[in-house]
């Protein structure tokens, strides 16, 4: 459904070609979104809007609802008991929580890596074939698996030994596994949950150098709690303090002449 | 130095550590004394003789045939219909069902279900399944009676062992856009299956040695004749115990002590076969 809809047109009417031109460029728009967990506010209406083929980070201190915002762009939340959307989420001007908006579809399109590696306990490439497989892909699945594995930076360390446990592998390369396996649904856009919170430096370096590339190709979305990660790697920067959204913008500008006091003492490391 | 309190705190410690060492062998002991006295008075019985022999009034020519093969046949369908639907119910119960009230009434009845003595079991299976559902004393309706013993079981016992599959295995399968039932039959069963089946296996080996639901369905306790299909008449290894022990002459109490012996490898060969599976499957996983 969702692919009827990347061609549908945009439910807000553009006014003028300039506005039609930057609506062609934004993949998602967080329109006054509030999300709570049984009653319990935890993104207090929020708006904004992810470019694509950019990285956006999402930065703030614990708590301040960032990762929950991320969850709530492809429907993760909807497992979380007793969590609630309100506003609203387009994609490509399409609602995300409208009635006729299957959930496992918005999935196909919208991947997601997790803090922790997760790698499923089968082998290599079973852990990238299966979500192709699943979704029906016709294709070549051996030439999607190196292709993907390839794209993640992963393929000449594990093209000897496909048929081994993702668990054998080390805690950086678990995780590109599973940027691969999610690069193998051929998303539009990734969403990535604090990618490198579990990572030593090198392997840290290894992921940022790959979102590089991947931005080529997609629209990502991070959260991070690492700052220089946020500076080094984002085009655009959003500041998040407990709910609220504080500071959107391009990153050179928020980490260098932040608007708001708050974006300065938190980025420089002076808040609290 | 080492102060006074230090040398207090490993004390204590010692004691505990004393205490726990010895009722973990207690048990040890305690089943150690149990196989002595039954393998003492039993194992002088233990021949082919006993094994292809019907039970008789002479000691000397009875055997446990007809109660090995009933228990095999019992044990083989109450698996067949109890493991499906205890797996079932357990997924449903842990993956698909909302958490609400009705849930939860399920839940509080299926733990108590758990602790049921087992007669009233034998009382439910003679009223529905031999009288309502006419099924006379036949393996059928043993194997259903002891299903209904052994589901609490299996239901609780699968949903724990669900429970321990780590989330981030299903949000990893939903995020890539699998439905709920592909999540679960391809990452969350296969990853809960050696604590599935150890479940499964405590069950069985409790059905395998239950004696009073048996007794309460009317299963015979003299058979001198093989079932040969679910219909059919039986005894099971229990009833054949129950009954040589009964009797007053010391023959036949070291024919159920002989009787307690086959019953005891049948329980230990199930058991070493999960060992076995659950060991190959965890070989595989790595």
């Amino acid at each position: 459904m969702i692919a009827n809809l990347l061609k549908a047109k945009p439910t807000t009417n553009v006014v003028t070609g300039k506005m039609e031109e930057n609506q062609r460029n934004i993949v998602l728009e967080i329109e006054d979104v509030k999300i709570s967990y049984s009653g319990e506010m935890a993104v207090k209406g929020i708006t904004l809007s992810i470019p694509r083929n950019e990285i956006t980070a999402i930065i703030g201190p614990s708590g301040c609802g960032k990762s929950t915002l991320l969850r709530s762009l492809n429907r993760m939340n909807d497992f979380v008991l007793g969590a609630k959307v309100e506003g609203k989420i387009l994609y490509h001007g399409i609602d995300l929580y409208g009635k006729d908006v299957d959930p496992v579809e918005v999935r196909r399109k919208i991947g997601m890596v997790f803090q922790k590696p997760n790698p499923f306990p089968k082998s290599i490439f079973d852990n990238v074939s299966w979500g192709p497989i699943i979704n029906g892909y016709k294709g070549d699945v051996y030439a999607l698996v190196e292709k993907s594995l390839q794209q993640a930076a992963l393929w000449d360390e594990v093209k000897d030994r496909l048929k081994s446990s993702a668990m054998t592998l080390s805690g950086g390369q678990q995780q590109r596994l599973c940027i691969a396996r999610a690069l193998a649904m051929e998303p539009d856009v990734i969403l990535m949950d604090e990618p490198c919170s579990a990572l030593d430096p090198v392997s840290t370096a290894h992921i940022e150098d790959l979102m590089f590339e991947l931005k080529k190709e997609y629209t990502l979305v991070i959260v991070t709690h690492n700052m220089q990660q946020a500076s080094r790697a984002s085009k655009y920067t959003a500041f998040f303090e407990s709910g609220n959204l504080i500071e959107f913008g391009e990153t050179q500008n928020i980490f260098t002449l932040p608007k708001e006091n708050r974006t300065e003492d938190y980025v420089t490391g002076r808040f609290g | 130095m080492i102060s006074r309190n230090l040398k207090n705190r490993y004390l204590i410690a010692k004691i505990f550590h004393g205490f726990c060492f010895s009722v973990a062998w207690l048990g040890v002991l305690i089943l150690g004394i149990l196989l002595f006295h039954v393998t003492r008075e039993g194992f002088p019985w233990l021949d082919m003789q006993f094994l292809t022999e019907f039970p008789s009034r002479f000691p000397a020519k009875a055997g446990i045939k007809s109660a090995l093969y009933g228990t095999l046949w019992l044990i083989s369908f109450t698996a067949l219909i109890s493991v499906p639907i205890g797996i079932g119910a357990g997924v449903y119960l842990e993956e698909f069902a909302k958490k609400n009230r009705l849930t939860q009434f399920i839940d509080l009845n299926i733990a108590n279900l758990a602790g049921v003595p087992s007669i009233v079991y034998g009382m439910l299976g003679l009223v529905i399944f031999v009288r309502w559902f006419g099924l006379e004393q036949s393996v059928l309706a043993g194997s259903m009676t002891m299903s209904l013993l052994i589901l609490p079981v299996i239901i609780i016992s699968t949903r724990e062992a669900l429970r321990a599959v780590p989330n981030t295995i299903r949000q990893a399968a939903f995020a890539l856009g699998a439905t709920r039932w592909q999540t679960v039959s391809a990452h969350v069963l296969p990853a809960a299956f050696p604590g599935v089946l150890t479940g499964i296996i405590l069950a069985l080996s409790r059905a395998i040695g239950e004696t009073a639901p048996l007794i309460m369905i009317g299963a015979l306790t003299y058979v001198a004749f093989v079932p040969e299909g679910p219909m059919d008449d039986f005894t099971a290894l229990p009833i054949q115990i129950f009954n040589w022990a009964s009797r007053p002459q010391k023959e036949f109490h070291e024919l159920a002590a002989a009787g307690i012996l086959v019953l005891l490898f049948v329980l230990l060969l199930m058991n070493s076969l999960a060992v076995i599976i659950r060991h190959r499957l965890e070989k595989r996983k790595q």
